[in-house]
């Protein structure tokens, strides 16, 4: 059997990596497996790609902490890794005078969790500030150091980050269950791809991070309901949003936003449903029409005929207790070692704002380990940059020009309404987290994102997919097994 | 016994529809419809119904691995299916002009199969040849 | 391979309204056309338009699309049209500039006199319908499975159901039943077929493909690959009718729910659009709001036949090269004026050579350095002298004014520029 590896850390989302990479920084022999073809596929892809400010959780929760804890890591994480990241502060918008009153308390609540430099700004400040702006809005709360990411390229190059200082990877490699030795220690992490040995498990599964920890027999209580959000992507031709405008949160969740994103399209949503099956991440109908409704009320101008794409993501949304004493709270984090078994790390609960506090917990798992004695040593030449790949449409024409030079592929458009080339194709292909289906492509370059959904660029990536990795047409895949593009040849008809 | 039958002309794309009326294989009248070419075509549909039928056929060497063909004429509709799978056995090499017969005669009809395009080795791409 | 920076008439897309314009430019005086097309080939989409049907209108034959093409491709050819493939146009500019890329020339930047828009249109996709459920593989726009199909010979499912009674839904329909597969259902939301009769006819009633009316497709199912879409019948609202649901299994759905006419190019260079049609504001010669931008077939309005996108990209290009030929005469009417030795600049940077016919032009220009000394103004067409005016002396803060009389008409006519200089007496 193999060596055993120091660290093994189950689920490839922006939490897995972020601790992958954290604990890259040490002389630890790591392995992140994933489940997926391809890193980040779950909530990691598919959420508001807000960094928040932090007035949201309930003072005194773990979510607070990380939250606040996490949100000026962000500038320098983006820095070394080289993803995009905008600190743009967003908006709690009041619609109306009874709205406003409960402005004062998040307000209020923002204070008391350490969120810096938040205040109230009028109606009229609003409107000038958002044009499009309902032009009922009474006032809004500005938190300055909320901030846009593009959360896919996050676990992206956080995982790429870990890869160059060592980790390995291996998707479409399921959890099975933990091997334990007669101490009640883990020693080893079943998989669809045969046992690995370890002596740390860091149980990072998002989604299924129940299941998981009741595998090692933790927390036999807790479990999770995939809360469903639902999002609708708008042409940033028609229509520019440059703003992150969150509504008064209701009792029940935090209501339909409608933001700007990193790639120019504005982005509304999310509904909040809570669903029994953690695989349905189906659009529906209804949820659809409630975004509209929830989109309307803060731009009145909206219009449908703009959609440009639909999607939903799966909250993990948990039911663990607050451990501060007096906060009544069952929905925080867990991230935690278990007394037993021994060798576990458990992450659990883990939705919004997981993707802001994701550094902040793999800070906190680093710390954790330590406390229970392992000897973290630094690692000579350990490198916290990662390099960026060139992006075709955002260089200038001189860079495109001598870009060009050196490959002429990306010369090549492949996607014209998001302008990505064959270059970028193939260096993404080639990247130290290879894309391998056409999903990976696109999550990474943004191609067929634009008003025509890659109905150009489909048969052009799937034929330089097959090309660059050897394969036939046929094998080629959306988002892995299962989801080919192509059934056979045109002539070799059945029969 | 008189029948009446109504027909939608394909011969153009205004698809107009015509009434018939027949008695066996006797066309007695034909209604409606706004040319010759109509009554011509109803007459046909009648007795021998035919369809102009496109499909590809394999072809080595080109830019594309299908060369699109055609049926010089109308072909006997019963016998597409048998034409089709002739065709699937079918494959080419380049060079291969428009207007070119791939098959002649396609199952003794009379009616050869031509290309559609041009196709030429593959640097030389959609030249005039 | 672009050969030249300035072309007459640039037409970008190669589809049947591209050619037609090329052609017809070049019939109607341009000097040289060039077309810039993004594909491997010219023709477009009706290279996988294999179906026949083409040019029953105009050309009075029933073609196959290819064949259509063809015919268009050896005429630009055999009358001179250069041709870029494989290159995309990135962007258009008011000045009529064209900044291109591809593999073998890297990035272009072109001129035009007079520039054709004819990219065509492209297909309303999934969300444009807002068809809610999961986000599998197996669901294409007709136009991408037909490419697959036709082109590039591979097929993309087994068991189909088209979304939408348009002509490309219909053919697709029959064409994947010739090539072994089955289509289980068209569905149209609407109460009324949205292609042609002759399609109705010729590629669904002849292979028994049902086609329902009012139904659309309620949701997808399946997580990896289409596994089947949930039918619903549709009220005269387009409103879902309760209790009339159907499973309909399958593995793939097709959508041929409209075009729209594809128009990214077009807000680049500043040309109005008209939001009803997608397309540009146009005039009766096909000229958009951007002078010398003319704008040809389904990237104005989206057509039925394709002998009409021929006719308007006929129209589109003859208009283009009589714009581009004045913008040549006017060149060549218009001389530079050119500062040159000790001359920082002159006012104005272009003289119609015909005014001086009618009388005296007036030129005012500043010199680089002081010369306190007698010095000559000279206006010349290379080496040869046209007219000269003597200065005591001049200085940058002073304005030296000079005339060109109207008596240097017939040398200046044939001058190609000209030239000024202050140089010592």
């Amino acid at each position: 059997m193999n060596d055993p590896y120091d660290v093994i850390i189950i689920g490839a989302g922006v939490v897995g990596c972020m601790v992958a990479r954290a604990l890259s920084r040490y002389q630890l022999r790591i392995l992140l497996f994933e489940k997926e073809a391809d890193i980040g596929m779950g909530a990691s892809s598919a959420n508001t790609a807000i960094v928040h400010a932090g007035y949201d959780p309930l003072p005194g929760t773990l979510k607070a902490r990380m939250n606040v804890a996490a949100n000026p890591m962000w500038d320098n994480l983006s820095g070394e890794l080289n993803f995009p990241f905008e600190r743009r502060g967003d908006y709690v918008v009041a619609i109306g005078p009874f709205e406003l009153l409960k402005l004062d308390r998040l307000l209020d609540q923002g204070r008391r969790n350490g969120v810096p430099g938040m205040h109230l700004i009028t109606g009229e400040e609003m409107r000038h500030r958002e044009p499009n702006i309902n032009p009922a809005v009474s006032g809004a709360l500005w938190a300055p150091t909320g901030g846009l990411c593009d959360p896919f390229m996050v676990t992206v190059a956080t995982a790429e980050n870990a890869v160059q200082n060592g980790v390995q990877v291996l998707t479409s490699t399921a959890f099975m269950d933990f091997i334990l030795d007669d101490h009640a220690r883990i020693i080893g992490v079943k998989t669809t791809r045969g046992d690995f040995p370890c002596r740390w498990a860091v149980n990072a599964a998002g989604l299924y991070s129940d299941d998981v920890m009741h595998r090692a027999g933790v927390r036999p209580e807790f479990s999770i309901t995939p809360r469903r959000g639902e999002y609708m992507v708008l042409d940033k031709a028609e229509i520019t949003i440059n703003n992150v405008l969150f509504p008064v949160p209701s009792e029940v969740s935090k209501g339909i936003l409608v933001t700007a994103s990193l790639h120019g399209n504005p982005l509304c949503g999310p509904t909040a449903n809570d669903i029994p099956d953690k695989d349905d991440r189906a659009t529906t109908s209804e949820g659809l029409e409630e975004i509209r409704q929830g989109a309307l009320k803060m731009i009145p101008s909206l219009n449908l005929r703009h959609l440009i794409a639909m999607f939903s993501g799966l909250r993990a949304n948990g039911n663990a207790p607050c451990e501060t004493p007096g906060v009544e709270y069952n929905h925080d984090f867990i991230i935690e070692i278990p007394a037993s078994p021994r060798g576990l790390v458990n992450l659990g609960g883990i939705e919004s704002p997981g993707l802001t506090a994701s550094p902040a917990i793999a800070q906190r798992v680093v710390e954790l380990l330590k406390d229970a004695g392992e000897p973290l040593r630094e690692k000579p030449g350990w490198d916290p940059i990662r390099p960026p790949r060139p992006r075709f449409c955002h260089l200038s024409r001189e860079e495109q020009a001598l870009l060009i030079a050196r490959d002429p592929r990306y010369a090549r458009v492949i996607c014209r309404c998001e302008l990505v080339t064959e270059g970028e194709i193939v260096a993404e292909i080639n990247a130290p987290i290879p894309a391998r289906t056409y999903d990976a492509i696109k999550r990474r370059t943004w191609l067929g994102t634009g008003r025509c959904l890659g109905g150009f660029d489909m048969p052009r990536v799937v034929e330089i997919l097959a090309r660059e990795q050897g394969i036939s047409p046929l094998e080629v895949t959306k988002k892995g097994e299962g989801s080919g593009f192509l059934v056979r040849k045109t002539k070799l008809v059945e029969g | 016994m008189e029948e009446e039958t109504r027909v939608i002309c394909i011969t153009c794309p205004k698809g107009c529809a015509l009434d018939v009326t027949r008695e066996g294989a006797t066309v007695l009248e034909i209604r409606g419809g706004g040319c010759k070419r109509g009554q011509e075509y109803v007459k046909a549909e009648l007795a021998d119904p035919r369809r102009m039928v496109a499909t590809t056929v394999r072809i080595r060497g080109g830019l594309h691995p299908l060369l699109p063909v055609y049926t010089a004429a109308p072909f006997p509709k019963g016998r597409i299916a048998d034409l089709l799978a002739e065709l699937r056995t079918l494959e080419l090499r380049v060079p291969v002009k428009m207007g070119e017969v791939v098959l002649k005669n396609a199952l003794g009809t009379g009616i050869d199969i031509l290309a559609s395009r041009t196709m030429t080795r593959l640097k030389e791409k959609n030249g005039e040849m | 391979m672009a050969r030249k920076s300035k072309y007459d008439v640039v037409v970008i897309g190669s589809g049947p309204g591209g050619l037609a314009a090329a052609i017809s430019a070049k019939k109607n005086g341009a000097e040289d056309v060039l077309i810039i097309e993004r594909d491997l080939e010219l023709g477009g989409i009706l290279q996988q338009c294999i179906h026949n049907g083409f040019g029953l209108e105009v050309l009075k034959k029933d073609l196959p699309g290819p064949a259509y093409a063809q015919l268009y491709i050896n005429e630009a050819l055999a009358l001179g049209v250069e041709t870029l493939l494989d290159t995309m146009v990135l962007d258009v500019s008011p000045r009529r500039r064209i900044y291109a890329t591809n593999k073998r020339d890297g990035v272009l930047d072109l001129e035009a006199h007079a520039i054709v828009l004819a990219m065509g249109c492209r297909e309303r996709t999934r969300a444009q319908v807002r068809l809610p459920g999961t986000r599998p593989a197996g669901v294409y726009t007709a136009g991408t499975a037909q490419r697959w199909v036709n082109v590039e010979g591979y097929m993309p499912g087994k068991r189909f159901v088209i979304l939408g009674s348009g002509d490309i839904g219909m053919i697709m329909a029959r064409r994947l039943t010739f090539e072994g597969a089955k289509v289980e259902r068209v569905l149209e939301v609407m109460p009324f077929l949205t292609g042609l009769m002759r399609n109705y006819v010729q590629c669904l009633m002849d292979y028994d493909i049902p086609l329902q009316l009012r139904h659309t497709v309620k949701r997808i199912l399946g997580k990896d690959r289409v596994e089947a879409v949930e039918s619903v019948q549709v009220d005269e609202h387009w409103n879902p009718i309760a209790g009339t649901e159907e499973i309909i299994p399958c593995d793939t759905l097709l959508l041929s729910v409209g075009l729209i006419p594809e128009n990214e190019l077009s807000r680049k260079a500043g040309v109005s659009l008209d939001p009803i049609t997608g397309g540009p504001f146009v005039n009766n010669e096909f000229q958009t709001s951007v002078p010398g931008i003319f704008s040809a077939g389904n990237v104005v309005h989206v057509y039925d036949l394709v002998d009409w996108v021929t006719e308007a990209g006929l129209l589109a290009g003859k208009s283009a090269a009589a714009f581009a030929q004045r913008e040549r005469e006017s060149e060549i009417r218009h001389l530079p004026l050119l500062p040159g030795e000790n001359v920082r600049y002159v006012i104005p940077h272009r003289v119609d050579k015909e005014s001086l016919a009618t009388g005296d032009v007036r030129l005012q220009m500043r010199v680089k350095q002081p010369i306190e000394a007698p010095v000559w103004v000279e206006v010349r067409s290379g080496e040869k002298l046209i007219t000269r005016k003597g200065e005591p002396y001049v200085r940058p803060g002073e304005m030296v004014t000079l005339v060109l009389p109207s008596k240097v008409y017939d040398e200046v006519r044939q001058a190609r520029e000209l030239s000024l200089a202050v140089v010592g007496r």
